[in-house]
């Protein structure tokens, strides 16, 4: 009885043995990814537009300094918003984390996950000054710098195809009641006036920010992401929606919009392939058309305006929203070698002349000050020097409200965006809850 | 365990030691139980992933419990649950009673059958999803006007082919557990009826249906705790959208976790999930009734 004893005793201590040293196996692996086993610093960006730019920048950053190199991985939009955020919580993300600035940015460094960059920026100047001013400050939280911008001015364009606004002997839309009167004409030529990515949700609030923003003004969205007790019971959020629901009763949005999904670029096809008259969306699809349908970009056949203005409104009808760009931060729980790495990269390897030529290459507008002579030589310059020229004289530049916002309540106000667009809330029903998320 | 000795005493001493289980127990510790436990808690503070874990009692609870949408998503998973039940139980069970038979035809139909097995939810979302696009789908593509649906993005409809396109995917697997049961029975059963004069139908109402009795509890306890766990299909699929519509608990968790970045609330949607899953599970197995365990091939 007492061997066996024993030996059952042995069973069970190796047994359990074995399986703590399969859970250290577990908790290592992904630990060593992001020290990157050999203690490189590691970057995530995402796929798309500047994918390629950003891939040949670094990697002509990693041959020219094989000591401080990088790796570099990329993910799509909407999994790598999830991704960075769990991964940073875990402690186990990239050295570089690219962000939007605003809230998501400011969780961050509440929860002390970035490191701070202002003494990194006093004591090189010169990378300051090669930003635009406006763009730079989306990456200060309480006077001191966390991120830095690292790609191209983003604004929401009202892109439009012009063939088809020929066919049907039209003109885009300069007031809210042109728009809505183009739109029984281009359902009676058998085209949807506007594509939307629905199924993704933030292209439904580029309707609502613009709209807020003609109606009411930037003070409406800076109330509201400021926390003020209910900020978003300002009428012009009421008037906002009520007028996106008219939009959708007069059938403005393609058909099956709710299941269109804009991280596939099916709402830009809608608009190339002549389906869709119009969409509202970033500056950044115009690299995805470039690409996916160059005939009608090189063509001339894309056209692009400012969003329309709403009779009475007081915003600044030069005002925009949008990203201003894309930021780097550095996480604070990198190791001190990954750190130098990538301060050195923002320093010397960022926004190379080879960086800025590609990125205007590719259709992109880089945040750096003194391109108006490379952007004029572009064959893109109408679409590039269009978009230069309204983020630069916009007196006012809002930030995606579902970045400037906390990350609880930017998931809130998109889902309930989504059903006001399917008419499943009212515009009442949408304020009362968005008033109850404010502070959270 | 069925102990049929008399000397309990004698069949532990020469049966296998009861440490033997004690890898899986401890496997099942380490992986399920805590893990669970770490949800509980959780359940009960606020915690948005980031910044310390607090405190809150029951904070998240009540919100979860007064959410419309927390009772949207139980609505979602229940429908669900019922229709797919529904349509791949038959189905798979008529499926598999086929393809047990010998001829070769029903080999090389059982290959077609079971090619959806090969291939993972994500890539399935992705290719049902580009078919069935409102615009550039099958519909319009091929211009035919029954096609032409705004599948996922009508509320009404888009609940049913959610049903259709998980009963695609998992209706080969529940088709290929009952090949296996249908040809555990012994012919001599078979040859036994055909001497008695039942026909095709007798034999399966009589002989094949009984015979399958557990076969069938497996597969649906299967599915049944299987859709409660749908996730990465309609994930894909639709989101989640539009609206709520097909917002079920699972996803629901998901993205109150890492999309709102409430991991307290949806840790509390968690617990209740699993109370649901173990609770329909029970269900199940009591329905199989207390001799669950006998042989039902006596005699044959």
């Amino acid at each position: 009885m007492t061997t066996r004893k024993l030996r059952s005793v042995a069973m069970a201590i190796s047994a359990a043995a074995l399986s703590v040293s399969l859970v250290a196996c577990g908790s290592s692996g992904p630990a060593g990814s992001t020290a990157a086993g050999d203690g490189s610093a590691s970057m995530w960006g995402l796929t798309g537009g500047n994918q390629p730019v950003l891939q040949k920048s670094v990697e002509a950053w990693n041959s020219a300094h094989s000591d401080q190199s990088i790796k570099l991985d990329f993910f799509a939009n909407d999994a790598y918003k999830t991704k960075v955020r769990t991964a940073v919580g875990a402690g186990e993300g990239p050295t570089f984390i690219y962000g939007w600035g605003g809230g998501v940015l400011k969780s961050y460094v509440d929860a002390g996950q970035v490191e701070d960059l202002s003494s990194f920026v006093k004591e090189n100047p010169e990378v300051k000054e090669r930003y635009l001013p406006s763009v730079l400050k989306n990456g200060e939280i309480d006077g001191k710098t966390y991120a830095l911008p690292n790609n191209n001015v983003q604004p929401v364009v009202l892109y439009y195809n012009k063939e088809v606004f020929d066919k049907v002997g039209v003109q885009p839309p300069k007031t809210w009641d042109e728009l809505m009167a183009l739109v029984p004409k281009f359902k009676e030529a058998g085209v949807a006036p506007f594509s939307l990515g629905g199924q993704s949700k933030w292209p439904d609030l580029m309707w609502l920010e613009y709209l807020v923003e003609r109606i009411g003004g930037p003070e409406v969205f800076a109330n509201i992401a400021a926390d003020k007790p209910n900020a978003w019971s300002d009428p012009a959020v009421t008037e906002a929606l009520t007028k996106i629901q008219q939009l959708v009763d007069a059938g403005g949005f393609v058909n099956g919009f709710s299941s269109i999904a804009a991280d596939s670029n099916a709402d830009q096809a809608l608009l190339y392939t002549g389906k869709a008259a119009m969409v509202l969306q970033g500056g950044w699809i115009y690299q995805g058309m470039k690409k996916d349908a160059g005939s009608f970009v090189t063509g001339g056949k894309l056209g692009f305006t400012t969003f329309p203005t709403v009779e009475g409104g007081k915003g600044d009808p030069a005002n925009v929203v949008g990203n201003p760009s894309n930021f780097w931060s550095i996480s604070a729980k990198a190791t001190d070698e990954q750190k130098k790495a990538a301060l050195n990269y923002v320093k010397d390897g960022m926004f190379t002349d080879a960086d800025t030529d590609a990125l205007i290459a590719s259709g992109a507008v880089p945040v750096v000050n003194g391109i108006d002579s490379k952007l004029e030589a572009s064959p893109d310059k109408d679409f590039l020097t269009f978009v230069y020229g309204v983020a630069k004289k916009a007196p006012s530049f809002t930030l995606s409200w579902d970045q400037a916002l906390s990350p609880a309540q930017g998931d809130a106000m998109l889902s309930n965006l989504d059903q006001i667009f399917l008419k499943k809330i009212t515009p009442e029903q949408f304020v009362t809850t968005m008033n109850a998320t404010i502070g959270k | 365990m069925t102990i049929t000795s008399p000397d309990r005493r004698r069949v532990r001493d020469t049966g296998p030691s009861g440490w033997l289980a004690a890898p899986a127990l401890v496997f099942f510790l380490v992986f399920a139980v805590v893990p669970l436990a770490g949800v509980v808690f959780l359940s009960f503070t606020s915690w948005d992933g980031l910044r310390e874990i607090r405190l809150e009692g029951l904070a998240s609870w009540t919100t979860v419990l007064t959410d419309p949408v927390t009772g949207n998503a139980l609505m979602v998973t229940a429908k669900i649950l019922f229709f797919s039940f529904i349509v791949q139980a038959p189905i798979s069970l008529l499926l598999g009673v086929f393809t047990a038979g010998g001829q070769k035809y029903r080999a090389a139909l059982a290959v077609l059958y079971f090619l959806p097995l090969l291939l993972s939810s994500a890539a399935v979302a992705i290719a049902f999803k580009a078919l069935l696009d409102p615009n550039f789908g099958l519909g319009p593509g091929l211009q035919v006007p029954l096609l032409i649906q705004d599948w996922l993005g009508n509320s009404d409809l888009v609940l049913f082919v959610v049903v259709f396109v998980i009963a695609w995917q998992f209706v080969p697997f529940h088709t290929l557990i009952y090949q296996g049961g249908v040809r555990q029975i012994p012919t001599s059963l078979y040859e036994a009826a055909e001497i008695d004069g039942a026909g095709r139908v007798r034999q399966f109402l009589n002989i094949t249906l009984p015979q399958l009795k557990y076969t069938i509890i497996t597969s649906s306890t299967l599915m049944v705790v299987g859709s409660l766990a749908y996730f990465d299909l309609i994930f894909v699929l639709t989101g989640g959208g539009p609206g709520y519509s097909t917002r079920l608990l699972p996803l629901h968790m998901y993205l109150t976790g890492f999309k709102a970045n409430d991991m307290g609330a949806a840790s509390a949607l968690g617990v209740i999930l699993i109370v649901i899953g173990l609770g329909l599970a029970l269900l199940l197995q009591r329905l199989g009734g207390k001799n669950r365990n006998d042989s039902q091939l006596e005699g044959a």
